[in-house]
C-alpha cells in the first residue's frame, strides 16, 4: 500500500464561535485519485482546500500532506476559482511567476515555463496580457502556473464554474488529458455533477451545518476519458445517482 | 490622427473669435480690460527676458516641491501601509499636514527659512503632498485578496509582497495621486511665490511677476503671465500623463486597447 498523498483525521474547522463549518472529517487521498467535493452551498467545500493547503490552519485534528503538516511541502499546488493573474504581466510572466517567487535558475524557470504553455495549449499567447485573453484562456494560464510547480497534490477550487459549459467541457477533457502525462493527486471542487463524474475517481457529497461527508462514491470509467463517455448509459446513471444523492442534503426549503 | 488634432483646434479657434468678439462689444473705454491676443503677445515679447527667467524660477520651485513631495509621498505610504498600527498613529497628522493654512504657514516661514527658493519649494510640497501620500497609500492596500492568497501559497517573502504584488497594485493609484500633484505643484508654486518669494538678486517668480504688472495695472503683461503660468502647468500634467500611459497601457482597463 502506497502511502497517502494526504490525510485528515477527525479535522474540524470553526470560526470564532459559530458552528465548525467542518465537523468530525476524515479522508484519504492515495496517489492517482481524483477527488471531487460536492455539495450545497455552506458545506465548506473551499474551507477543505485552504486546510490542506495551509491557508488556514485547523481547529483541532491531525492533516498530512504528503508527509508534512499542511503548507510545509512544495510538491502541492492550488489553482484559485478565478484566474488569478497579475494583470501587470503578461502570459509568459505570469505562468512563471511562483518560480521567481523560489528564486529558481532561469533556464529552469524557462523551461518548465515553456513545458506548462504546451500542455494548456496556448504557447502562441505567450505574450498577451490577462486583459487580451478570454475567461478561458485565462483559467488555462493559472492552470500552467500551478503545473510549473511540478505538483503531486493538485488543488482546484471550482476552477471552471465561471465558464459557458462548452467551454468547461473542453477544459475538463484537457485536464485529464494533462493528469495521464503526469501523475498528479487531485481535490477539485464543483457545483456540476457531471463534471465530477467525468473528471472523478471518487466523488464526495458534503452536507452543511455542521460540513460532513454525507456520502462517497467511486467513479470507475477507465482512463483515458473522452467526450465519448459523456453518452454513455453507464455515466449518464452516475450523474442521476449523484444528483438524486446531492438533492437529499440540500436544505429542505431551498429555492433554486 | 486627424479626427484627435482637429476638435481642440476648432474649439481653439471658436474660443479666439469668441475672445475677439467680446473684446469689441466691449465699450472703447472698457477694451483695456481684455487686451487682444496681438497685444498680449506683444506685450509678452516687450519683456521675454524677464518673463523667461520668471518663468525658468516658477518652474524650478514647482518641479522642486513636486520632486519632494512625491519622494516623501512615496515613503511615508510605504511605511502607512507597513502596518495599521503605524496608521493609526500616524494618518491624523498627514491630515493636519494638509489643514494647514498656507496663508499662515507664509510669515512662519519666512521666519524660520526666510524669503526664498527654499520656502516656496516647502509652500509647493505642503500643496502637492496630501494627494499622493492618500492615493498610494490606498493603492499598497489595495492589492487584490485572491493575489495575496496566491503569494501567501507560493511562500513568497514579505520584500517579495511588497515589490511584485502590493507596488505594482498600486501603480494606478500612484499616477492618479501624481496627476492631482502635477496640477497643483505650479499652482503651489505661483502662491508660494506670492506669498513668500523674494524680489530681491532678479529672482522674481511668475508670482511676483504677476503681482508687479498688477500694481502697475500692465494688463496685457498680466495675460501674458498667466497664460505662461497655463503653459507650465500643462507641461507638468503632459509629462505625469506620458509616463503614466508608458506605466500602464499595456495592461490597465484605463487604457483601451489597440
Amino acid at each position: 500500500m502506497p502511502s497517502p498523498v494526504a490525510q485528515l483525521k477527525s479535522v474540524t474547522k470553526r470560526f470564532g464561535a459559530a458552528p465548525p463549518v467542518l465537523d468530525d472529517l476524515s479522508l484519504t487521498a492515495n496517489p492517482g485519485d481524483f477527488i471531487s467535493i460536492i455539495g450545497p452551498s455552506g458545506c465548506g467545500k473551499s474551507t477543505l482546500l485552504r486546510l490542506l493547503s495551509g491557508l488556514t490552519p485547523a481547529s483541532s485534528g491531525d492533516i498530512n500532506v504528503l508527509g508534512h503538516p499542511p503548507g510545509e511541502t512544495d510538491r502541492l499546488a492550488y489553482v484559485f476559482q478565478e484566474p488569478t493573474l497579475l494583470p501587470w504581466l503578461d502570459v509568459n510572466g505570469n505562468v512563471e511567476a511562483l518560480l521567481r517567487l523560489r528564486n529558481l535558475p532561469g533556464t529552469e524557470i524557462t523551461t518548465r515555463r515553456e513545458q506548462a504553455l504546451q500542455l494548456v495549449r496556448l504557447t502562441d499567447r505567450a505574450h498577451h496580457y490577462p486583459r487580451q485573453l478570454s475567461g478561458g484562456q485565462k483559467m488555462r494560464v493559472s492552470l500552467a502556473r500551478a503545473l510549473t510547480l511540478q505538483p503531486d497534490l493538485l488543488l482546484l477550487d471550482e476552477p471552471f464554474g465561471a465558464l459557458d459549459e462548452m467551454t468547461r467541457d473542453h477544459l475538463n477533457e484537457e485536464l485529464l488529458t494533462i493528469r495521464d502525462q503526469q501523475n498528479w493527486t487531485a481535490f477539485f471542487v464543483t457545483h456540476s455533477v457531471a463534471e465530477a463524474v467525468f473528471l472523478s475517481t471518487r466523488i464526495l457529497i458534503l452536507a452543511p451545518h455542521p460540513g460532513r461527508i454525507v456520502a462517497e462514491i467511486a467513479v470507475d470509467f477507465s482512463h483515458p476519458r473522452t467526450d465519448e463517455l459523456r453518452r454513455t448509459d453507464a455515466y449518464l446513471r452516475l450523474v442521476a445517482e449523484v444528483s438524486r444523492q446531492l438533492r437529499a442534503v440540500e436544505p429542505a426549503n431551498a429555492t433554486p | 490622427m486627424i479626427r484627435r488634432i482637429l476638435p481642440p483646434v476648432i474649439t481653439g479657434v471658436l474660443l479666439l473669435l469668441a475672445w475677439l468678439a467680446l473684446h469689441a462689444a466691449l465699450p472703447a473705454s472698457q477694451q483695456f480690460l481684455l487686451p487682444t491676443p496681438v497685444r498680449i503677445l506683444s506685450a509678452a515679447a516687450a519683456r521675454a527676458p524677464e518673463l523667461a527667467s520668471a518663468a525658468a524660477w516658477t518652474a524650478t520651485a514647482a518641479l522642486g516641491g513636486f520632486a519632494l513631495a512625491t519622494t516623501v509621498a512615496i515613503s511615508f505610504s510605504l511605511l502607512l501601509a507597513s502596518s495599521r498600527l503605524v496608521r493609526a498613529a500616524l494618518y491624523p497628522y498627514v491630515m493636519l499636514l494638509q489643514m494647514v493654512p498656507i496663508i499662515i504657514i507664509a510669515p512662519i516661514l519666512i521666519l524660520w527659512v526666510g524669503a526664498g527658493l527654499p520656502s516656496v519649494i516647502i509652500v509647493t510640497f505642503l500643496i502637492s503632498f496630501f494627494p499622493m501620500v492618500v492615493n498610494n497609500t490606498q493603492g499598497l492596500l489595495s492589492a487584490d485578496p485572491n493575489l495575496v492568497d496566491l503569494f501567501r501559497m507560493g511562500k513568497a517573502t514579505p520584500w517579495q509582497q511588497l515589490w511584485l504584488l502590493r507596488v505594482p497594485s498600486a501603480l494606478p493609484y500612484f499616477f492618479t495621486g501624481l496627476r492631482i500633484a502635477a496640477v497643483l505643484a505650479p499652482i503651489g508654486a505661483l502662491t508660494g511665490d506670492y506669498l513668500v518669494g523674494t524680489t530681491s538678486g532678479g529672482n522674481a517668480g511668475l508670482g511676483i511677476t504677476a503681482m508687479i504688472a498688477s500694481t502697475r495695472s500692465e494688463i496685457p503683461a498680466l495675460y501674458a503671465t498667466a497664460f505662461i503660468a497655463c503653459a507650465l502647468g500643462w507641461v507638468f500634467v503632459a509629462t505625469v500623463s506620458a509616463a503614466s500611459w508608458a506605466a500602464l497601457h499595456r495592461w490597465h482597463d484605463s487604457y483601451n486597447q489597440n
